[in-house]
């Protein structure tokens, strides 16, 4: 690192420099904008794709001066395992939880706003007030490249700080076993009982899979059932909460058309309720009226 | 070359977006979000400063406070997922159990 940066400032020093200056100016308006679209952007999810696009490029940043382990620290903690710790927490929580635009507190936004400019303005005085020097040339560090250099500072001046940071990993690791954990507070039911349940609800057979006969065989689409009409049945509860419902709605309209461009797999349209349609017979449950739900075929 | 004012004003531009952030946003989740925007721009600060002081103590910090955030982000989220649990709620609007 050294040869190259003495490499660097002793002949090509002004390219350098101005290549740390155009990536410097990008990726802070990359961060910048990507922050201010996570404050404001409504969806969680969105806001944790953002919260990634900042720390992809302070990664960046950090090896732009000189800290090539930080560097990597913060792509492989914080980007992959902090954000991939919340998009798992998002799935479980967040998900239906989009941020109401009501003000519980009137005038929240604006005082947040108020006190936000507040802060850029005083914590601008004190930066400009203190004195920060230029960056000598030779970079961070001394001699030795900057992992060992790290290396050497943890294990002999920082070693006690380090010690106690395990200890804080352990206890934080602990603590959220002991939080997540749900006690069970009825017997969990045998195989037996659950097979009995399932007879028990008129519907033993497994669901029929979403998309089978309808246009797409995307996760929101319903699978059509023999005499067309959408089967509810087939798609998951919580993506028919989430997409309200518009994709069924969407396919009992696509069923009222006259089946001229559907089907494009080439199978029978499904609302050829007549006999000698290319249904296979198969579909049909033998057991089961029109109405019961297509087996899935696929 | 870039000097570490320079960096410095960036950390200062996201430290005060996370707050804003903190302040404004009511899903518990994205304000958690913000808090590690918080603690990343102080990063990159720190960052500089080592930089600055030709030291490698600045990163050592910084890497400290990385792992105390990934405990916090642990706990934290383990604390948000019990909450939702008997609330069925993550907005810090629904958490006012201890108002009355």
């Amino acid at each position: 690192m050294t040869g190259r940066s003495l490499l660097l400032a002793s002949g090509s020093g002004n390219i350098a420099s101005t290549t740390e200056v155009v990536f410097f100016w990008l990726l802070a308006v990359l961060s910048v904008g990507a922050g201010l679209g996570m404050v404001l952007a409504r969806k969680a999810v969105y806001c944790a794709v953002l919260l990634a696009v900042v720390m992809l490029s302070l990664a960046a940043l950090y090896a732009m001066q000189g800290a090539p382990f930080l560097a990597f620290v913060q792509v492989i903690v914080y980007t992959g395992a902090v954000l991939m710790l919340f998009l798992f927490v998002l799935m479980i929580i967040g998900l239906s939880s989009a941020d109401s635009l009501v003000e519980t507190i009137r005038g929240q936004r604006l005082a947040a706003g108020l006190a936000g400019i507040g802060l850029l303005v005083l914590l601008s005085l004190v930066v400009g007030h203190a004195a920060i020097g230029p960056a000598p040339a030779g970079g961070a560090g001394p001699q030795n490249s900057n992992v060992l250099g790290i290396a050497t500072l943890i294990f002999t001046r920082y070693v006690f700080p380090f010690e106690i940071t395990s200890a804080l990993l352990i206890t934080a690791g602990l603590g959220a076993m002991v939080l997540a954990h749900r006690e069970r507070t009825t017997r969990k039911p045998t195989q037996r009982e659950l097979a009995a349940r399932r007879v028990a609800s008129g519907h033993p057979t497994p669901l029929p899979g979403p998309g089978t006969y309808a246009r797409h065989n995307a996760v929101d689409m319903p699978a059509l059932l023999p005499d067309g009409s959408p089967s509810e049945l087939s798609v998951s509860p919580v993506i028919a909460a989430r997409t309200s419902a518009a994709p069924v709605r969407a396919a009992r309209q696509a069923t009222a058309l006259p089946p001229g461009g559907q089907a494009p797999n080439g199978s029978e349209p499904p609302q050829s309720a007549e006999p000698g349609g290319a249904r296979p017979a198969r579909s049909v449950p033998s057991a089961g009226g029109p109405s019961e739900p297509a087996e899935r075929e696929d | 070359m870039v000097s570490p004012a320079d960096y410095v004003a960036l950390s200062v531009i996201l430290f005060v977006i996370g707050g804003v952030g903190v302040l404004v946003r009511r899903n518990a989740i994205v304000v958690f979000m913000c808090i590690e925007l918080m603690l990343n721009a102080v990063n990159l600060a720190f960052v500089a400063f080592a930089r600055m002081h030709g030291n490698l103590d600045g990163q050592v910090i910084a890497f400290f406070v990385m792992v105390v955030a990934a405990a916090e982000v642990v706990v934290g989220l383990a604390i948000l997922t019990s909450i939702f649990r008997s609330r069925r709620s993550a907005s810090v609007d629904d958490e006012n159990l201890l108002k009355y």
